[in-house]
Order: structure tokens, then C-alpha cells, then sequence
């Protein structure tokens, strides 16, 4: 990986330094029936920064985070993560996935929930005792849901419901978080919290990958986008790749809005 | 004659069959609980009506070499594998383009008539004494040996062990699979796990409750535990509870009146139980959300009261 010294800084714009790559995608092909959904996708997550993943419905956006992670066969690709083949990389990652993917009438407290987080300290059998409980309430009270501890989940909103996803992972402790539309359907309190939290996380050198459909929003939230329709457009920081031409083309429809040329 | 049956005063054979229909319902209740957190309830139906022709070609077998057409055990292991066989062919239907509850219906039924064609060959060859093989269908206690009851009681105790220890994993696997594999675990590896202990509880069923409504053994306490809990674990437990009740008074029962299937009358306790806890659970229950309903709207009115004579 490239070392940036101050010096190499100061004389190429940081958009240009190959940054140090967390995730690195080679050659990923994902197939539903015979229709190729994400195709030949080769990209580098760069480390300790927010990434973006943009593009139309059906781009694959999903599919390319569910296959990184071993959650959906591929026909073809690789993935590497802190340079480790995924399986011995897995347990440093957090996945956040859609709210709709799971059913909220199940018989679970909110604690419960972000309690599994933690399973691979817990295992099976191990007790889940008060330093457990308060590992799991302190995740819940930085999504702002502590107060909500004992709740059935199927009594929260949606906002809440994907906050309390967010402390899940948090419990995790991963150095790595995938979350697929973190933002989707949620109200402005829950989006701002959700991106407090991230920041933070990007802050403490962790790095974060979301799905994200709010072009409006991009610059003001990430650091570098993945621009995605079925094969990779462009991958960069926002303020060389975030650009009218590139979404353009990612979207195959010049866009209306505030998007640099 | 009930009571003492109840109380365990009917003699050691039939305390011993009411006590392990108690632990057969526990079993039941609590593995049923997880059959409903993966939405298995038809699939374990299916299971239970593909035993029919094992136990029949079991008793052949064992009848031709012999033996003792009845021995449970035997019976028991024809059951398991034709059981086995009806769950591979609903999973390879569903692999091509058949809806998973038509792969169910078509297994079920064809299994189950193949049962019934090879009791009627059976019974017309008047081989290996064949009286109580229709004891499967709906449950039967009169004619249990003793060791029918301890192989019924063993099996649930490891069974309910099994559970115990993967209770967390399967609950996490039910609830989120996605979750499950980032954290190590194997949702497949885990759902084949649960289909092998409702087998379990399929089988040791089959003299008690029968094959045909072994599956309410499994559905309906884990149902009316759900009312009562929030939490999965303790669904389950409740679950187990009214499982074992409903085992062991319907055993008692059935013991004190002749000629009364077993299945059934366990069948109808759990569902009396099911009945009560839909209707007065609290929070949940049918009868308690009305009334909370009813103080809520007095007590909005009241307010609105209230509130229009603040503005006068």
C-alpha cells in the first residue's frame, strides 16, 4: 500500500494518492437465472474513509455488498479485506441490511437484538451477563435508543428500527461496516443520528461503505463515491468522481440538481 | 379413575405414559417454537404424514424375518426414513419452479396414501399381529410397554438438551440469516439441525399423539406461548409448558376413558390453551385489547371534556 508522508501530500492533491485499500473487489460477477446482475466489478475501498455506493434500481448496488460479503453466490471474483481472504476477515465486519430483510414481529426486546452483536463473544452457551448488557445498552445510547431497551421491536418506527441495526453492528466492534440504504425510509432525526454515528466511526480511522440513493446528500456526507451500474463507472474521492458526466453516465440520463459538472 | 391418573395413582405402566407424554409435549412446545420462528409448521406436517409407509414396510420387515411385527423401536427407525425421504423430496421440488406449499401438498398426501394402501395389505395378510398399528394415526397409550414410555421419555430428554444448547444460534439464524452467517454461524447447517428435532419429536409422537396431528403438538402451545412473551426463549419455555400439560392430562384422560385416541384429546387441550391465551393474554389477548381499547376511549373523551370546559 502506498505510504502518503506529508511531503508526497503537500505536492499531489489527495485525490491522487492511491489511498490504502480495507476492501478490495476483483473480477466479482453476480448472476440471478442467466441475466448477469453485477458484472466484472474490480474496486478498492479505501481505508478510514465513507464510501458512497451510487446508481439507478437494478444497478446491483445490494447484490455488490451481499456478494462481497459471502451472503450470495457469485460465479465469478474474489474479495479481500485488511488483506485477508474474507472468511478469516469477516469477524472485524459489520453488515447493516435493508430493514424490510427481516421480520419484526419476531419475539425479540430491542436489547435482544443488539445483543447479537455479540454472539461471537457470547457463542451459544456463554452467560450473558451485566457486561454484556452494558456493552449493548452504550451501543443503543449512541444511536440514541436506550430509552427503548425493553421494547418489543415490532412496537418501533422504522427510523428506530434501522437505529437500533446501527447498534447491532456497533456491538460488533468491526473495523469495517457495509450498510445497504441506511437512510431509506427514515425521518430527518434518525438520518441525522445515523450519520453522527458513522462520522464518528470514520473518525476513529473505521471505514464505512453504504448504498446510498440521495444524490443531494453525497457531498455532505461521504468522502468518495462508487459510481455502479451493473459493471463500475468510476470509483474516486467525491470531488473528482461526484461529478454531472460520471452520474450521467452511471444513470444513463443526464440528472437535474446541484451536481458538479 | 381421572384423577388418579392425573395424580399418578392408576399404576406404574400408566404413570409412566402420562409422564412421558408430559415430556413429549415439553419437547414439542419448546422445538415447536422454533418451527414457527422459521415458518416449518407445513413442512413438519408433511414430515409426519411421510412416516405412514416406513412404519408399514417396517412391520413387514420385521414380520417376514420373524420378529415381532410391533417393536417400536423398529417401527420407529421404518418411520424415520421414509420421514427423511418425504423432506428430500420437498426440498427437491422446491428446487425446480413448484411453490414450497404445493410441494407440501403433493408429498404429504402421496405418502400418506401409499401408508394407508400397504396397513390395508398388512391387515388383509394377517401377519405379525398387526392390532395397533392404527394407533399411528391418532395416538393410542392403551398397550404401551414400559419401554416404549422410557424410549419416549429418552428421546425427548435428548432432544430438549439438543435445543438448549443451539437455542441462541437458532434463534439469531430465524431472526436475521444474513446476521447469522457474518457471525459465523451456518443458517442451513442449523435449519437441517432444527428439521432433525422435529423429527425427533415427529417420531416419538407417533404412538402418542399419531402422525396426524402430531403437528398441532408442535404448532399449537408454541402459538399460544407467543401471546404470553416477547422473548423468544421464553416462548419456547411457555411453549414447552403447555405442551406438557396438555401431554400429560390428555394421556391421564385418554387412560381413563377406553377406546379414546390419545392424539386427539391432547390436540383439543392445547388448543383450549391456544383459545384462552388469544383471547385474556395480557396486552396481546384478544378480550384485554378491547378493554384497553374502551378505557382509552373514556379517557379521551374525558379529557376532550375537560378541555372543552377549560375553553368556556
Amino acid at each position: 500500500m502506498t505510504d502518503v508522508t506529508p511531503l508526497a501530500r503537500s505536492t499531489t492533491p489527495a485525490e491522487f494518492a492511491a489511498p490504502e485499500a480495507v476492501l478490495t473487489l476483483t473480477g466479482m460477477t453476480v448472476a440471478y437465472a442467466a441475466a448477469p446482475a453485477i458484472e466484472d466489478v474490480t474496486a478498492r475501498f479505501a481505508k478510514g474513509a465513507m464510501t458512497a455506493i451510487i446508481g439507478p434500481n437494478g444497478a446491483g448496488k445490494s447484490t455488490l455488498l451481499k456478494a462481497t460479503l459471502g451472503l450470495l453466490p457469485t460465479v465469478s471474483g474474489k474479495v479481500e479485506a485488511f488483506g485477508l481472504p474474507l472468511a478469516r476477515a469477516l469477524p472485524r465486519i459489520a453488515y447493516v441490511p435493508q430493514r424490510a430483510s427481516v421480520d419484526w414481529d419476531f419475539p425479540a426486546r430491542v436489547l435482544d437484538v443488539v445483543l447479537m452483536g455479540l454472539y461471537r463473544q457470547t457463542g451459544a452457551l456463554g452467560r450473558i451477563g451485566k457486561a454484556e448488557t452494558a456493552r449493548a445498552t452504550e451501543c443503543l445510547s449512541r444511536v440514541g435508543m436506550e430509552a427503548f431497551a425493553d421494547r418489543q421491536i415490532g412496537a418501533l418506527s422504522g427510523g428506530q428500527q434501522q437505529r437500533v441495526f446501527l447498534a447491532r453492528a456497533l456491538a460488533q466492534g468491526a473495523d469495517l461496516y457495509l450498510l445497504d440504504e441506511p437512510f431509506a425510509g427514515v425521518d430527518a432525526a434518525t438520518e441525522s443520528a445515523i450519520i453522527t454515528v458513522l462520522k464518528s466511526l470514520r473518525d476513529e480511522g473505521r471505514s464505512i461503505i453504504a448504498v446510498h440513493h440521495d444524490l443531494a446528500t453525497v457531498p455532505a456526507y461521504f468522502d468518495r463515491v462508487l459510481l455502479l451500474n451493473r459493471r463500475l463507472v468510476a470509483e474516486g474521492t467525491v470531488a473528482t468522481t461526484f461529478r454531472q458526466a460520471l452520474v450521467a453516465q452511471t444513470y444513463g440520463a443526464a440528472l437535474p440538481g446541484t451536481i458538479p459538472a | 379413575m381421572f384423577l388418579n391418573a392425573l395424580l399418578l395413582q392408576a399404576g406404574y405402566n400408566a404413570a409412566l405414559v402420562s409422564l412421558g407424554a408430559g415430556l413429549l409435549g415439553f419437547a414439542a412446545g419448546c422445538v415447536g417454537a422454533f418451527v414457527n420462528l422459521r415458518r416449518r409448521a407445513l413442512v413438519s406436517d408433511a414430515m409426519a404424514h411421510a412416516t405412514l409407509p416406513g412404519v408399514g414396510l417396517a412391520f413387514l420387515l420385521m414380520a417376514a424375518f420373524g420378529g415381532e411385527g410391533r417393536n417400536l423401536a423398529g417401527l420407529l427407525a421404518g418411520a424415520a426414513l421414509s420421514a427423511a425421504l418425504g423432506l428430500l423430496a420437498v426440498q427437491r421440488l422446491t428446487r425446480t419452479r413448484l411453490p414450497e406449499d404445493t410441494a407440501i401438498g403433493a408429498v404429504l398426501s402421496t405418502f400418506y396414501g401409499a401408508g394407508i394402501v400397504i396397513l390395508t395389505v398388512i391387515q388383509n395378510l394377517d401377519v405379525g399381529r398387526p392390532a395397533g398399528l392404527e394407533g399411528f394415526l391418532l395416538g393410542s397409550t392403551a398397550g404401551m410397554l414400559r419401554g416404549d414410555a422410557l424410549l419416549i421419555a429418552g428421546g425427548g430428554a435428548v432432544t430438549l438438551l439438543l435445543l438448549a444448547a443451539l437455542a441462541r444460534p437458532l434463534a439469531l439464524a430465524a431472526f436475521d440469516p444474513g446476521h447469522a452467517r457474518m457471525m459465523g454461524l451456518s443458517p442451513r447447517l442449523l435449519d437441517m439441525v432444527l428439521m432433525l428435532m422435529t423429527l425427533a419429536v415427529v417420531l416419538l409422537g407417533l404412538r402418542v399423539v399419531g402422525l396426524i396431528l402430531i403437528v398441532a403438538l408442535l404448532i399449537t402451545p408454541a402459538t399460544a406461548a407467543r401471546y404470553w412473551s416477547d422473548r423468544a426463549p421464553r416462548v419456547a419455555l411457555i411453549g414447552g409448558g403447555i405442551g406438557a400439560l396438555s401431554g400429560h392430562v390428555g394421556a391421564a384422560l385418554s387412560a381413563s376413558l377406553p377406546d379414546l385416541p390419545t392424539g386427539p384429546v391432547i390436540v383439543l387441550l392445547a388448543f383450549a390453551a391456544f383459545l384462552f391465551s388469544a383471547l385474556f393474554a395480557p396486552r396481546r389477548g384478544l378480550i384485554t385489547r378491547a378493554l384497553n381499547r374502551r378505557s382509552l376511549r373514556r379517557a379521551s373523551r374525558g379529557t376532550a371534556r375537560g378541555a372543552s370546559r377549560g375553553a368556556a
